[in-house]
């Protein structure tokens, strides 16, 4: 009797190399090794000493993103670190033959937007970066994930990794969801029902009627969070939307090629009689817009909720983050959401920075002004993003409403660059980490979906765009 | 990478939960190239506060940490085993890690030995008596001695031969050469190419 396999374990045993033995990892192919200035200097160094070539330079490709400046991107970079490193990658991508999109070209931007932008990100591979994020690629059905920077030098040095095969896990995502709530809602709320380490050792699979109802972008963004619960991956079935994206792209198959990959691609969903290791189920007609009180993404509750009491956990671990975390953060269990009032909104990151996501922003704000005293910052995934962006007029109705348009990059996601919060701030973000000091030292974070960052943006306290129709 | 059989020194109770990968460094020190070099950067923020465990006399020059669980999730940053590993830590110990940390830690010899979260307590509670006093990790028997306290710790086995050998993956790897080289013929041309094709 053959029993089916998942969407993952295909994907898997399609890249098996060397199957191991007595407890060794499988040693798995990479289809896709993308690359960025922050975790790959030293495993560039690493192959130079030790002679070694880049053995698939065509199947690597770099970007320049969590470094680089939003502002007065033609100037040299001002912080003499960061342009360290920026040319230092510039250098390795030289000498190794690696293809590169630097500062200023179209194609620059998040390393996880410009993957799926350029068609390079599809079905039925497999893509590792060193970045936790990578876990977005996961939308198309490949198997991507997140790699330290000892596994870059193994891919670059041999285009394999030694891995032990995943657990599998189904979050099933079943029902519509309302107006006005969204992808990011839905893997908040997951994250708070698993926890931030309910997903250790598995990838997970995003099946059911409103996973399938997103579109790409929606997809990418819960997929980009799947390392938030603590999953190495997140993936989800590739279908007619996938394709649709996919068709076109620069670096999508074409003609026979496409046909081929078609084939190939509708063989790779789950079968109807495959086992998970664990299931999940959400009712996503239940939902509403969801964002964070506390320092990480699982400390979560509903946008009408009030911050819980730490004593309302069960387990003593848990009560003990909530209590630091409340510390941090400056605020008392009890306080209603909506009470919160911040001091900045970023919309940005490669968890909300894509074309649809932006439209999302701008159908809110669009002609109305700012909340006084709230810096608004909208950052465009890409290069590719922004001129898409511009050309429907969204660059426009970011400055009207008092908001900058920046140049692509990872920006005030992790503030390596010049955009940070300053210690005690308060910020509604569109990414996917809430750490203490992560947007800046001694800053706070509250997670929220584009639609959320927008009416907060807008009334200057933490808001839906619920309420802002009902204050019509 | 060196041979690892045991590991010995002074313990330090990190006595928090959910330790991400941004606290154990923050994105501030990722700037640099070099590999090494990171011990003024590890826990950056919490050591600005004086009464942070690391800034206890007891507890300098330590060699094991002895955290809560879900130690170093969070971002993908093999810098925390570097900022780890250049303050002097040879062996983490935890109830759950963060699954890349945990490779990464195997990658840089880093022992990362998985124990029980009433053990780790129980541990916390010792040297809360005796602050300063040694563990050992002992990768070949598997298990912690603590004082009084012997306690057993999880790894995988893969990851415990190759410390135990001292190997390095990519020749490891290299020794299947001719398997990749097989494998990338059926590589089918549907897949990726990030250069135009010759
Ligand atoms: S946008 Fe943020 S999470 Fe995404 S790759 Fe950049 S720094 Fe990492």
């Amino acid at each position: 009797m053959t029993v089916g396999r998942t969407l993952a374990e295909k994907v898997w045993d399609d890249h098996i190399v060397v199957k191991g033995t007595d407890g060794a990892p499988d040693l798995l192919y990479i289809d896709l090794h993308l690359i960025h200035e922050v975790t790959s200097p030293q495993a560039f160094d690493g192959l130079r000493m030790a002679g070694r070539p880049v053995r698939r330079p065509d199947l690597t490709i770099a970007t320049e993103d969590h470094n680089t400046p939003t502002l007065n991107i033609t100037k040299q970079i001002a912080d003499p670190v960061s342009r360290i490193q920026i040319e230092t990658l510039r250098r390795n991508c030289e000498e190794f033959g690696v293809r590169l999109h630097p500062l200023g070209d179209i194609e620059q931007g998040i390393v996880h937007v410009v993957g799926p932008q350029l068609g390079l990100t599809m079905p039925g591979i497999t893509v590792v970066c060193g970045d936790s994020h990578t876990s977005t690629h996961g939308a198309f059905g490949a198997i991507a994930f997140g790699i330290g920077t000892s596994e870059v030098e193994h891919v670059l040095a041999t285009q394999t990794l030694p891995l032990k095969p995943f657990k599998t896990m189904a979050v099933t995502v079943d029902g519509a969801l309302r107006d006005g709530v969204t992808a990011k809602d839905i893997i908040l709320a997951v994250i708070a029902k698993i926890g931030t380490g309910g997903g250790q050792g598995y990838v997970i699979e995003y099946r059911g009627s409103a996973i399938r109802a997103l579109s790409m972008e929606g997809r990418m963004t819960i997929c980009n969070m799947s390392i938030e619960a603590g999953a190495r991956a997140g993936m989800v079935a590739p279908d007619q939307t996938t394709y649709d994206y996919l068709k076109g792209k620069p670096h999508a198959p074409k003609g026979e090629d496409w046909d081929a990959a078609l084939a190939y691609w509708q063989t790779l969903p789950t079968d109807d009689d495959a086992v998970f290791d664990a299931e999940v189920l959400l009712d996503a007609s239940e939902l509403e817009p969801f964002v964070t009180w506390g320092t990480n993404p699982g400390q979560g509750v509903l946008l009408s909720d009030a911050i819980p009491e730490p004593e309302s956990f069960d387990d003593p671990n848990e009560q003990a983050s909530a209590r630091r975390a409340l510390e941090y953060m400056d605020l008392a269990p009890g306080t209603r959401m909506k009470d919160i009032r911040v001091d900045a909104v970023f919309m940005g990151s490669c968890t909300n920075s894509r074309i649809e996501d932006l439209r999302a922003f701008a159908s809110v704000i669009k002609g109305k002004k700012k909340a006084d005293g709230v810096r608004v910052m909208v950052v465009p995934g890409s290069a590719r993003v922004r001129l898409e962006a511009e050309a429907e007029g969204i660059d426009k109705i970011v400055e009207e409403f008092g908001a900058e348009w920046r140049f692509a990059g990872c920006s005030m996601c992790l503030g390596m660059n010049p955009d940070q919060l300053a210690p005690g701030e308060r910020c509604a973000s569109t990414s996917n980490r809430n750490f203490e000091g992560r947007q800046g030292k001694g800053g706070r974070t509250h997670l929220v979906s584009p639609l959320v960052a927008a009416a907060t943006a807008v009334r200057g306290t933490l808001s839906g765009p619920w309420d802002l129709e009902e204050a019509r | 990478m060196e041979k690892l059989t045991v590991v010995e020194g002074i313990a330090v109770p990190l006595e928090r939960a959910q330790v991400d990968t941004d606290q154990i460094i923050p994105a501030e020190f990722l700037k640099r190239v070099t590999k090494t070099g990171f011990d003024d950067a590890l826990f950056y923020a919490w050591r600005q506060d004086p009464d942070f465990v690391l800034n206890d006399p007891a507890f300098a020059n330590p060699t094991v940490l002895i955290a809560g669980a879900d130690f170093g999730t969070g971002s993908s940053r093999e810098h925390a085993v570097w900022a780890l590993r250049d303050y002097g830590f040879k062996a983490v110990i935890s109830p759950r890690f963060g699954d890349i940390f945990r490779g990464n830690s195997g990658k840089q010899g880093l022992l990362a030995a998985q124990i029980a979260e009433d053990a780790v307590e129980k541990m916390w509670a010792l040297i809360r008596e005796q602050p300063g006093i040694s563990a050992s990790v002992d990768l070949v028997s598997k298990t912690v001695m603590l004082g009084t306290l012997t306690v057993p710790f999880q790894i995988d086995d893969y990851t415990r031969w190759r410390l135990l050998e001292g190997l390095d993956d990519i020749a490891l790897t290299l020794r299947d050469e001719s398997s990749i080289t097989e494998f990338e013929k059926t590589r089918q041309s549907w897949r990726p190419l990030t250069l135009p094709a010759q």
